[in-house]
């Protein structure tokens, strides 16, 4: 793996053989997914893609406080799995979760306020970034303390199970995520439970600012780790919109049908650093460029042009959710600071945070 | 009247709120063919069926979170931690998400779970297997924090925090567990945020729980005979915190001693001396006195342990000497 220049003591990354994406496989175009459906996860992903290059620039511009992890360059893994859920369906998601809430369907504008800590924030600013949750459209959290999520998703999906009610829950986590012990409880609990859960690893190579390879046993994170859970070991192209959707659409439908819970490693890259601190300097830059002309979105644009979708159609779909990123913004910027009414509610059920007499 | 032991009074109370809700389920290390190692849960699968008595791996984040996620989808959940020590193993989400759920989503989510934990000293397990943690669970805001001393408060208490809709950890005290005590018949149920006057007296009140009360009840005893008419408090929920009955009882009397299992730094009773400074300095006669376990890890010898934890002679002869 190493280079002549790579000195693994040093952790000089950037210096490192560079891991390089696979090739498109073109027959993803020839799946049984309905023209409907493909256009809307382009338009899913063009949202994801929008609204997080918008949630960048008002970092930029300082409207954006605190910290924030995007996905761009990941979104296909969201748009894949959201188009493929029942809407009553659950998604756990971890700190790195706008792209899994927009693909819930949940409304630009109210996420876009959280960002910016307004009142009109999906969860009246009291959240942020990272704990984005709209329990009326099955997203059922955002966590930011790496593991616990999947030991969580099992509960909801426990419930299901008990309820007979057919819904699945979807858990969204990193590559780093798979070397914590939650993980493996998470993992084996699920399977002895044969719980109706999808488990999706969203492998973009590093564990914040380490490769994971390189502080991973096995090659593959979360696939070679299956088989110790009685899982089988599936690997996605997480930049093939097409090849996420069927994926994901044989998990859920097995998890529905009382099957079991699976473990997807979705093969994927973030085009930014881990979060808005990090300019991501410790990867390689023929490795950053290699990823790029791998970007899900421009391929998915070409794939859809051959199967007989109009430019014009493409051209629409990207110019209404740009008017939609920038009514979301506007939303934002008008909501109110939240006042201290909101400071001391909502801790308990009965909506206040009295803790005595 | 039935004459229950503190550890059947659990499953007593247990059955009763699943007879109640045909939703709610339990699940733990060796709760269900075993009925735990504490013999609190005997019977329950045998009443309710393996689908609602659940056992598990040693997995205690999987266990908090399995409960976590059912609660949020709606499914109320009882969890045993088997020994609260190892609540340090499921911290994460204990306080990072249980607690935290609701206020961080704007009011979005609910979680009714009450994490069940067999908690303190005097069994001679050591220092991982003997921690009153009550305080642990005190601190962190989102959770209530309940701690019974009878048989009766276990069945009122325990079916008061199944029913609430907020995270409850609810500790049980091992040496509690074979003592015995009358509950009344059909259905008990008690209110969170209430403590209780166990013994009426004029001269100082000892403010206690759990296993404390017991002791404080005894020290009592002999303080009367002594001359001194104590109070006693059994504070038994933390959070909610009766402010209210303690500070009447303070006032009343002018003296308070906290009477605490958890060692010194931060234990409960500090949060209650700093109150009861705040709001009923001028009844007071005399300082605020504190009765804890010393800043140490609980040793295993018997002698040892014995030395740590509060006892009656302790207590007696502390008051004693504040008295004279």
């Amino acid at each position: 793996m190493s280079t002549d220049t790579f000195d693994p003591r040093l952790m000089d990354y950037a210096n490192r053989e560079p891991r390089l994406p696979g090739p498109v496989d073109e027959s993803n175009a020839d799946l049984d997914i309905p023209m409907d459906t493909r256009l809307h996860l382009y338009e899913t992903q063009q949202i994801l893609r929008q609204f997080e290059k918008r949630a960048y620039d008002l970092f930029l511009q300082n409207l954006v406080k605190g910290t924030s992890h995007l996905s761009l360059g990941m979104e296909a893994v969201a748009s894949g799995f959201g188009a493929a859920m029942r809407p009553d369906d659950y998604t756990f998601a971890t700190y790195r979760g706008h792209a899994h809430t927009l693909a819930r369907g949940v409304a630009l504008g109210p996420v876009m306020a959280e960002l910016l800590g307004r009142a009109n924030g999906l969860l009246k600013g009291k959240g942020g970034s990272m704990h984005l949750t709209s329990v009326e459209h099955g997203m059922m959290g955002s966590y930011a303390i790496i593991g616990s999520h999947l030991t969580i998703a099992n509960g909801a999906a426990w419930s299901a199970q008990m309820r007979g009610s057919g819904q699945v829950t979807v858990c969204f986590f990193g590559d780093g995520t798979t070397n914590i012990g939650a993980f493996h409880e998470a993992l084996n609990f699920a399977s002895i439970w044969r719980l109706p859960v999808v488990f999706v690893c969203e492998n973009n190579l590093y564990m914040e600012y380490t490769p994971i390879d390189l502080i991973t046993a096995v090659p593959h994170p979360a696939a070679d780790r299956a088989g110790s859970y009685g899982l089988d070991r599936i690997v996605v192209d997480g930049n093939d919109a097409d090849a996420v959707y069927d994926t994901a659409r044989e998990a859920l439908g097995r998890a529905r049908a009382g099957d079991g819970p699976s473990l997807i490693e979705a093969s994927t890259y973030r085009e930014q650093g881990h979060s808005r601190a990090d300019p991501g300097k410790y990867r390689p830059a023929d490795e950053v460029a290699a990823w790029k002309a791998r970007d899900p979105i421009p391929m998915y644009h070409q794939r859809l042009l051959r199967l007989g979708a109009g430019e014009g159609d493409l051209t629409r779909i990207q110019q209404d959710v740009a008017r939609r990123v920038d009514e979301a913004t506007e939303f934002a910027k008008q909501g109110p600071q939240p006042g201290a009414d909101l400071l001391m509610s909502d801790m308990w059920s009965n909506g206040g945070s009295e803790w005595r007499n | 009247m039935a004459e229950l032991s503190y550890r059947d009074a659990v499953a007593h109370a247990i059955a009763q709120e699943m007879r109640r809700d045909p939703a709610l389920v339990m699940l733990g290390e060796d709760i269900a063919g075993a009925g735990g190692v504490f013999k609190t849960t005997v019977g329950l699968l045998d009443q309710f069926g393996p689908d609602r008595v659940k056992d598990t791996p040693i997995s205690e984040q999987a266990i908090l979170g399995a409960a976590m996620g059912a609660a949020m989808t709606g499914i109320p959940v009882i969890a045993e931690i088997m020994f609260s020590d190892f609540l340090a193993v499921c911290w994460d989400i204990v306080a990072n998400e249980m607690a935290k759920s609701r206020y961080m989503t704007g009011g979005q989510m609910s979680i009714p779970v009450v994490v069940r934990t067999a908690n303190g000293g005097g069994s001679r397990f050591g220092a991982q297997h003997s921690q009153a943690v009550e305080n642990w669970a005190m601190m962190v805001p989102g959770l209530k924090v309940v701690a019974p001393s009878t048989p009766a408060d276990v069945v009122g208490l325990l079916a008061a925090s199944i029913r609430d809709p907020d995270p409850v950890i609810f500790f049980e005290h091992k040496s509690l567990m074979a003592t015995k005590g009358e509950v009344p018949d059909g259905e008990v149920l008690d209110r969170l945020g209430t403590a209780k006057v166990v013994r009426e007296g004029t001269d100082c009140t000892l403010v206690a729980l759990a296993l404390m009360v017991p002791r404080a009840l005894q020290a009592a005893e002999r303080l009367a005979a002594d001359g001194i008419s104590a109070e006693v408090v059994d504070v038994r929920s933390l959070v909610p915190l009766d402010v209210t009955t303690i500070a009447a009882s303070v006032a009343k009397t002018g003296r308070m001693y906290t009477v605490e299992e958890n060692p010194r730094l931060c234990g409960w009773g500090a949060e209650v001396a700093s109150i009861v400074a705040d709001e009923v300095f001028w009844d007071l006669d005399g300082p605020i006195v504190r009765i804890t376990t010393p800043h140490i890890p609980l040793p295993a010898a018997e002698a040892l342990e014995d030395m740590a934890l509060p006892s009656v002679d302790r207590i007696v002869e502390t008051v004693q000497r504040m008295a004279g």
